[in-house]
């Protein structure tokens, strides 16, 4: 129980001490995802899906694979193509998501004529009606876009709406007995009661916007992770895509880490479940 | 007591009727209550689960309507929410985002007050509760006991005519709950508010109540109000007067017919 504001203080021992048995563990399983990656690359029949990640005794390795991608200049515009469109598609997404989800939890018509139609497309794979968005919008970045947008929104409006729904009602009559208008209790209770959904909401887009990158780029893209990942496998050239799949999911993990930093500043308020 | 005087009525009651259209038919949860609040005075309700003492409470804070009857306050009749009835609920209801003084002086912000005054008089109620060393810190880092001192000095901040408190103890340890009703004695019989206060704990209503209201459920109504006769000052050592003990057991009885009548 502090009695100071909660400014940065050091840490004490005991978290020091949890602190580092974490990175233990995370060191542990890194080994053991290590090893078996190298049991699966030296298998007769798995080791042509799965290629380690440096070359031992002269086979084909992740880096590699990589290197040659570097080398023919075609990393780092996937790279950068397909981190246009989800950072794109991620934005169009959460700028829409947010009014409609607030739209939807005050106004009954709004949500029972939007949430039936959100649950239905969720549950089809994005990849389903690419072709049908590809042949509406042509070939190029806009299709892809445009498909991330949709299953970001779709995602992100449904968490959103189920937190503002799920607001403690008594907090709004408090803040009513206590003299809040509408205007102050928007602002004031049902805004940052709300800040804890919305970065679940992001974090779930953006791994929507990750995960939807191989069917939005399925299509007519000049360049993108999806789309060489998908062009790789004509080439049989495992080597390079595996490296492309662990950058996707190394983007992932960074992305989740930055929404972990922000909630930390954002959201210290919340009491959180021991161990949590 | 009601005919005191000197003392004018604070709140009216009259004829309160409350229904409730589910989707099992309606329920009555009030029916025709009717009881005079005197200025500065200190009544405690009491009843069983589902007599409709925290419908009531809703009613005078002006969160719910009545299907019938009106409530008045100095003659008026309340509708809707105002900064005259400030209301204390059972799960604090702090905001969590905000620090203590934070929370205390929602009030006076909402009266767009300039942020320095807001801050005094946050600060002048945090004391009144004992929380200065507390106020910047959040409601998570507070015991059950501290976040409702924080909730009662936020009602006391807004400063209102009545405070309208709903089984404010009631999620507290015995301990806690003791300590707070003698604060909250204290805190009455210096700023002298009037006071309409729920609760489960007959004791309890003795201690505070100048009056102390009987419900039964089904509909909700008031059958009794008694008279505490206890000269005040009261704390915890009020609750070995004989005449403590008495009261406490008649009430006591009349609450258990009560609840086996609901259990029936």
């Amino acid at each position: 129980m502090s009695k100071t504001k909660q400014a940065k203080r050091p840490l004490t021992k005991s978290e020091r001490h949890t602190r580092m048995v974490n990175r233990l563990w995370l060191l542990l399983s890194l080994v053991v995802a290590l090893l078996v990656l190298y049991l699966l690359s030296i298998g007769k029949k798995t080791g042509r899906s799965f290629p380690f990640i440096v070359s031992i005794n002269g086979r084909d390795s992740v880096l590699g694979g990589l290197q040659t991608m570097i080398e023919r200049k075609a990393l780092w515009d996937d790279f950068a193509n397909s981190m246009i469109c989800v950072a794109m598609g991620f934005g169009l997404g959460f700028v829409t998501a947010l009014p409609v989800a607030f739209l939807m939890a005050w106004y009954t018509p709004v949500r029972k004529i939007i949430e039936p139609w959100i649950n239905f497309i969720r549950n089809i794979p994005a990849l389903a009606y690419a072709p049908l968005i590809v042949l509406l919008l042509g070939v190029g970045r806009t299709p892809a876009v445009v498909l991330i947008w949709i299953c970001t929104f779709m995602t992100m409006c449904i968490t959103i709406f189920h937190g503002i729904r799920n607001i403690d009602n008594t907090l709004v009559k408090a803040a009513r007995v206590l003299g809040a208008n509408d205007v102050d209790i928007f602002f004031r209770i049902t805004l940052p009661a709300t800040v804890p959904f919305i970065l679940t909401a992001v974090r779930l887009g953006l791994s929507a916007g990750l995960t939807t990158l191989l069917a939005a780029e399925s299509a007519g893209a000049q360049a993108g992770l999806g789309m060489r990942i998908m062009t790789l496998k004509g080439t049989f050239e495992t080597d390079a895509m595996l490296g492309y799949i662990i950058i996707i999911g190394i983007i992932g993990t960074l992305l989740n880490t930055m929404v972990d930093i922000i909630e930390g500043r954002l959201t210290s308020w919340q009491e959180k479940r021991e161990g949590a | 007591m009601a005919g005191e005087a000197g003392r004018s009525v604070k709140i009216q009651i009259k004829d309160v009727k409350k229904e409730y259209h589910g989707d099992h038919g309606t329920t009555v949860a009030l029916n025709g209550v009717n009881l005079d609040i005197m200025e500065n005075e200190f009544i405690c309700v009491v009843g069983p689960s589902g007599c409709g003492k925290s419908t009531l409470l809703n009613i005078l804070a002006g969160l719910h309507e009545a299907s019938s009857g009106e409530c008045y306050l100095d003659g008026e009749v309340i509708k809707g929410t105002d900064v005259k009835r400030g209301v204390v609920f059972q799960q604090y209801a702090l905001f969590p985002w905000q620090t203590v003084i934070q929370n205390v002086m929602f009030g006076p912000q909402m009266k767009r007050l300039p942020k320095s005054e807001c801050e005094a008089i946050a600060r002048k109620y945090i004391k009144m509760v004992g929380l200065e060393d507390f106020e910047n810190s959040y409601p998570k880092e507070l015991s059950g006991g501290m976040k409702q001192r924080v909730a009662i000095a936020r009602a006391y901040a807004n400063n209102p005519e009545v405070l309208l408190m709903d089984e404010p103890f009631g999620a507290l340890d015995a301990q806690t709950r003791a300590q707070l009703q003698t604060e909250l004695l204290k805190t009455w019989e210096e700023e002298k508010k009037t006071c309409f206060f729920i609760t489960h704990d007959v004791d309890e209503a003795v201690l505070l109540a100048q009056r102390v209201v009987i419900m039964s459920a089904r509909p909700g109504r008031i059958k009794r109000v008694v008279d505490i006769d206890i000269p005040y000052p009261r704390d915890q050592a009020t609750k070995s007067d004989p005449r403590f003990m008495e009261l406490k057991a008649e009430i006591w009885n009349e609450v258990y017919q009560e609840y086996l009548e609901v259990r029936k």
